[in-house]
């Protein structure tokens, strides 16, 4: 391990090599939009809203899977950078079917943080209004494949933390799906343990608990920390990363 | 299996050959079978048992000879004349006229100088015509594992890379990157267990050169990894080949076992201490598992989708061990250039682009089929030498390089070489080798539709830009095309391709707008044609 | 001359117009700055020509939505998409899973109180788009207002900047979905 020098912003800071941009950002107060890093999940680097420019490259490189190098220069702000973020809310809007007035997690949705963090006023592009599945056989929680914006949070933490990976991907592009198991009723599936890590850790409403109703979901997300810790470290606190 | 033994298999099966009268070479790659090349072949067999010729002229199934439009394809060893369009009818009249008299069947025989055979420059497809791709001991008779002894009893690792460095050859995937400097990097990396894949999930729309690779001339694949592996480090190798090239993967079965047969993939190969195998891996129809990360995670068994790179396979490939990844034809390169040397290699080209190319013609142009060029060659000597032109009565408007990844090229750009740098600087690549023409009835909108719908329809769908974003460029472009569209549309359109050009996780989603930018660039006139006017506000004193 | 503004019920629920009329109090200070020519609170039949603002609730639902919607954009300087549904279809677009025919059977057959028939388009309602859609989508829009509905002060502050001769680019803290 080494501790690196580097310039975000203009800002000279510090990190381990083994950290990501992301996380030296964050550990700054240096802001970058996610939606699919979540901390203690590993990172797929999906989503493209943490793409971060760096001098004397003329690729963008997502903040969460790149390791920072000595003297790197990294801008995570350019103008170039907010007009792409902008239209990959637009992009994932576009997509499902979100009608925020009547979703159980209206005002505590991570995608709609982003719209008003991009400043979305409306989408360009026509919504598609997929049909897509709902699945409300489990006895405790629904997937409502509408809000899906195919983060695949839900499919990590089954997999990389209840250990269960009754969650997975199934289809191809604009089809691609959230299925559990061997694409069954998720009521039936024989490997979910009913933990409700999936559904705590869904950035929008498309997993809930039943009987909540039109804004009455927060999601708290901040147990999968305690749970990486615990495990890496034997304590049962938050911070994962601090030494 | 010792050099002498290999020369003892050649010898045998050239003596073999020699003791026959003569040799029918039928095509039985996949396009002409399927224009039944099959009933040729049992055509001239009950043809020559009527005259009692069966023992003494032998016909095989060989690989694609190139002029795939006019197959079935039937080449006489003796003389080297290829006749076309041979159905049964003119297969008796080959063995009366030509095996029996002598006398050409003038009808059906090709002018070889005709300019499609004169200016072409065979490397890759040497073999193509001359060998049956079933038999081991052909291949071996006209040189083959020759270069695989070579290179285990005469060179060291590090010689072998710096051979195939100095000869320039750069990877026939599309990327074109150095193919030396990348072993050098899989040679260097620090590891007890590497790999060697040959990506064959070749799905470029109307490209074929791989699966007649692998069909014509398996061995020279085995080869060329056995000698990249050699090179790197690695006892395992992996084809990754498509379910869709059932014939390709018949043959690479019965070449892996032929091989192994005679020691020369298994323990020990030319009683060295280099052991390799190689095992082939089917893929399940997806175009993105073309692109290493994905196909990698098909092979470990997993969801075929890419992951950022770095790190690249070279250091943390297959099962996190350092992996090299070359394409067919790179792999196919291998073997002539350590046998006849880096230099003869580099002396084929272009300084920065060397060797040959092949490419799979097709769309409107009379000779459709399989043709090998040196790198640097006018499109135009492509097109209207080789090609022979766009079908009569219609004018040349563009040539399409790279498939869905690549770009059109207009006729002002006909005078350009083909080579990696070249094509890049007209918003193309040379991509794997697909090279599609279209004449002036083609409607650029529609074939920038036609690629981007092969995109949004072949997207993974793990990134954003590239599930949703190939999906609107596709129904931007649909709305262009039915006359829906104004100008704020084709604004949207180019900034949309410039986000997932910018934005997408792997080369497929990066590079899917290319066909619809360079049609822009080129032919934005035919977009401008089809739009309408924006309606809005209009004051009472204008009211009609 | 005072502005000429319009407001348009489209496919939505009024929600939006009930909004616009809990500015309260401050609509006698508007009923002073603006002479309203066209509203689902007055009786007026057609749409009027010059008019200088147009509000637009509600989505693209119907083929009389259609026909209202080029209408409006012909005849107005400034067209303002009025809330959720028409800026994103909202409610009126969770119908787009469905056909129409599938639709219309639901509400006329289905859940029939009395007699189940289908109107016919031609004499009670107008028939159906394949999709409701966003305002946006059917007409070029100058601004938009958000929320379900948007708040008073999100539709007092619009107005306002558009009377002082602004394009109302709505700050982050009126930009809210839902």
């Amino acid at each position: 391990m080494a501790i690196l020098t580097l310039t975000i912003n203009g800002e000279q800071v510090s990190g381990k090599d083994d950290e990501s941009l992301l996380q030296i950002a964050r550990q700054h107060d240096i802001h970058i939009p996610t939606l699919c890093h979540l901390d203690g999940l590993s990172d797929v680097g999906a989503c493209r809203l943490c793409l971060v420019e760096i001098e004397g490259q003329s690729k963008l490189f997502p903040a969460c899977t790149t390791k920072p190098q000595e003297g790197m220069v990294v801008h995570t702000d350019t103008e170039r950078l907010k007009r792409h973020r902008r239209t990959i809310v637009e992009l994932l809007a576009s997509e499902g079917n979100h009608q925020c007035a009547v979703c159980v997690v209206n005002n505590h949705c991570e995608l709609q943080d982003l719209a008003y963090e991009v400043g979305l006023q409306y989408v360009r592009f026509p919504y598609l209004y997929p049909k897509k599945e709902l699945d409300a056989t489990h006895k405790s929680f629904v997937l409502d494949r509408n809000r899906c914006v195919l983060c695949t949070r839900c499919v990590r933490v089954c997999h990389e933390v209840e250990g269960a990976h009754t969650w997975d991907i199934a289809g191809r592009g604009i089809d691609c799906t959230i299925i559990a198991d061997m694409n069954q009723p998720w009521g039936t599936s024989p490997s979910c343990t009913s933990c409700g890590k999936c559904v705590r850790v869904c950035p929008t409403g498309a997993l809930f608990e039943k009987g909540q109703t039109v804004a009455e979901m927060e999601k708290q997300r901040d147990f999968l920390k305690y749970i990486v810790t615990a495990r890496t470290k034997r304590e049962w606190v938050a911070e994962a990363t601090e030494e | 299996m010792t050099l002498e033994d290999l020369n003892e298999v050649a010898e045998k099966e050239l003596a073999r050959q020699q003791a026959l009268k003569n040799r029918v070479l039928y095509c039985s790659a996949a396009g002409c079978v399927s224009c039944g090349s099959e009933a040729t072949r049992d055509a001239f067999k009950a043809s020559l048992k009527e005259k009692g010729l069966e023992k003494e002229i032998e016909v095989i199934g060989s690989g694609c000879m190139g002029l795939c439009g006019e197959g079935p394809l039937v080449k006489i060893a003796s003389d080297d004349t290829l006749y076309q369009n041979v159905d049964e009818d003119a297969a008796q009249k080959i063995v009366r006229q030509h095996l029996l008299d002598g006398k050409k069947v003038e009808n059906n025989a090709l002018d070889p100088a005709n300019p499609f055979f004169s200016s072409q420059l065979k490397i890759v497809l040497e073999n193509f015509g001359r060998i049956n791709a079933e038999r081991i001991e052909e291949y071996i008779a006209v040189d083959g594992y020759e270069a695989l002894a070579k290179a285990l009893t005469e060179m060291k690792p590090d010689e072998v890379i710096d051979e195939i460095r100095k000869s320039g050859l750069r990877g026939r995937g599309g990327a074109g990157y150095p193919t030396g400097l990348k072993w050098g990097i899989v040679r260097k990396a620090a590891s007890d267990q590497k790999y060697v894949i040959c990506n064959a999930d070749e799905g470029d729309p109307g490209a074929f050169m791989d699966r007649s690779v692998l069909e014509g001339d398996p061995h020279r694949i085995l080869e060329g990894m056995a000698i990249a592996a050699y090179a790197v480090g690695a006892n395992q190798g992996y084809i990754y080949i498509r379910a869709e090239y059932p014939l390709a993967i018949e043959r690479l079965r019965l070449a892996i076992k032929q091989a192994e047969r005679l020691g020369l993939l298994g323990n020990r190969i030319f009683e060295s201490q280099f052991n390799f195998r190689i095992d082939l891996r089917i893929g399940a129809g997806a175009f993105v598992c073309g692109e290493e990360t994905a196909l990698i995670r098909s092979i470990e068994g997993r969801r075929g989708s890419p992951k950022p790179r770095p790190p690249y396979p070279s250091e943390k490939g297959l099962f996190g061990a350092p992996t090299l990844l070359n394409n067919v034809e790179t792999y196919a390169n291998v073997a002539p250039i350590i046998n006849r040397g880096s230099a003869w290699f580099a002396a084929i080209g272009t300084p920065k682009s060397t060797g040959t190319k092949v490419f799979a013609l097709a769309g409107k142009i009379k000779n459709t089929g399989l043709i090998e060029v040196p790198m640097g060659i006018p499109l135009r000597t492509v097109i209207f030498d080789i090609g022979g032109g766009t079908p009569e009565g219609t004018e040349f408007k563009a040539a399409q390089t790279g498939g869905p990844s690549g770009g059109c090229i207009p006729n002002d750009h006909l005078d350009l070489p083909v080579d990696y740098e070249s094509l890049a600087t007209v918003g193309s690549i040379m991509g794997s080798g697909g090279m599609i023409v279209m004449d002036s009835e083609s409607k650029m909108v529609d074939v920038a539709k036609y690629f981007m719908e092969f995109c949004a329809d072949e997207s993974c769908g793990k990134c954003v830009p590239c599930r949703v974003g190939t999906k609107h460029i596709y129904l931007l472009l649909d709305k262009i095309s039915k006359g829906n569209a104004t100008a704020d549309d084709v604004a949207l359109l180019e900034e949309l391709c410039e986000m997932v050009k910018d934005t997408s996780l792997c080369g497929l989603g990066q590079s899917a707008p290319n066909p619809v930018l360079s049609t822009l660039r080129f032919f934005r006139h035919e977009y401008e044609e089809l739009l309408k006017p924006v309606e809005t506000y209009i004051p009472s004193d204008v009211h009609e | 001359m005072k502005p000429k503004v319009a407001t348009v019920w489209l496919g939505g629920c009024s929600g939006c117009h009930m909004s616009f009329l809990d500015m309260d109090e401050r609509l006698i200070e508007l009923a002073d700055k603006i002479e309203l020519v066209y509203s689902p609170i007055a009786d007026v039949k057609h749409f009027p020509k010059d008019v200088d603002v147009a509000l637009v609730e509600g989505a693209v639902s119907n083929v009389e939505n259609e026909e209202m919607a080029r209408i409006i954009r012909r005849s107005s300087k400034f067209v303002l998409s009025f809330g959720d549904c028409a800026t994103t279809g909202n409610v009126t677009a969770m119908r787009n899973q469905f056909s129409p025919d599938e639709i219309m059977h639901r509400a006329y057959v289905e859940l029939a109180d009395g007699d189940p028939t289908i109107p016919s388009e031609f004499t009670t309602i107008a028939k159906l788009l394949p999709q409701a859609k966003p305002l946006h989508e059917i007409i070029k829009v100058d601004a938009f207002l958000h929320g379900c509905p948007p708040t008073p002060d999100q539709i007092w502050f619009a107005i306002s900047e558009l009377l002082a001769g602004r394009t109302p680019e709505l700050p982050n803290v009126y930009l809210r979905y839902g």
